[in-house]
């Protein structure tokens, strides 16, 4: 499932359209992921607070967030651009990739909600696959 | 049997009290076929799906999207017993309609995504929290007659 010039296009343009907002959506994305799913409150055992406002939750939604919004910039080579984050996840971080799934999913849900005009179902097609793609990428170096 | 807390009971009951069947139904039905277009092998006798405007144009989809946002609302008004409700429903998925049951999930993430649209900051977390998990109960029952 590679990324045609049309959904680059699209992805692009999104993604300029939101990228002003990416510490609310990166917060309501994290704090989704972590109270609708609880299973991957795991990997968060360090911080005392995991409460939906906690300013961790804040601030670490939107790392994951920009990384993600950032990478369109790698768009043309994902696997070779996030080498050393995939690294990071897989050596040090250790996450089990099925939960990239389910930040994908709420990261989806978020732009729906943020974006209900512009996250249309041909711009939601194209930003999946990209997430997808962010995914395969994270994983290169697991294993 | 599945437990509802009074809060869960009020947030699905708010949700689909708001809801317009035909406009939900419609608009998860066609971001399904368009962002998983696999889930289109199931509807081969609904007319022209050839892209994303004639499907989100496409009247037989529109009218098949109101029949399943129908079909959820059977499940809220037996929310004590969806397992049994969609007994005969998750038969004929499996055995007439040979849908994957993955799918169902498939669907079910699409109605969050325009639900969410058409709520914005009113769908926060703990509505999110209990709609899931109502979604996650009506998969679960459509899927459990497969054999």
């Amino acid at each position: 499932m590679s990324l045609t010039d049309k959904d680059k296009a699209l992805i692009k343009g999104f993604f300029a359209k939101v990228s002003s907002k990416a510490v609310e959506i990166g917060h309501q994305t994290l704090a989704r992921t972590i109270v609708v799913y609880p299973q991957t409150k795991v990997y968060f055992s360090h911080w005392k607070d995991l409460g939906p406002d906690s300013p961790n939750i804040r601030k670490h939604g939107y790392t994951v967030v920009k990384g993600v919004l950032d990478s369109v910039d790698l768009i043309d080579d994902l696997v070779g651009g996030l080498l050393e984050l995939s690294e990071l996840h897989a050596f040090r971080l250790r996450i089990d990739p099925a939960n990239f799934k389910i930040l994908n999913l709420n990261l989806v849900v978020v732009l729906g909600l943020m974006f209900p005009d512009d996250f249309t179902p041909q711009v939601h097609v194209s930003v999946d696959k990209y997430l997808a793609l962010i995914c395969l990428a994270l994983c290169e170096k697991y294993r | 049997m599945v437990e509802w807390t009074d809060s869960e009971r009020a947030i699905i009951n708010g949700i689909f009290s708001n809801l317009d069947y035909e406009e939900i139904g419609r608009k998860s039905l066609c971001r399904c076929l368009i962002v998983y277009p696999w889930t289109q092998r199931y509807f081969g006798g609904f007319g022209n799906l050839y892209n994303a405007e004639t499907i989100l144009c496409n009247p037989l989809i529109a009218a098949h999207g109101t029949k399943i946002l129908h079909g959820l609302d059977r499940a809220l008004k037996n929310m004590d017993d969806i397992k049994n409700t969609y007994a005969e429903l998750s038969l004929l998925h499996s055995d007439k309609l040979h849908v994957d049951p993955d799918n169902f999930r498939l669907l079910a993430d699409c109605l969050t995504v325009v639900i969410a649209a058409k709520m914005g900051p009113a769908f926060t977390v703990d509505t999110q929290v209990a709609w899931q998990k109502f979604l996650s109960v009506v998969v679960s029952a459509l899927g459990r007659q497969y054999h």
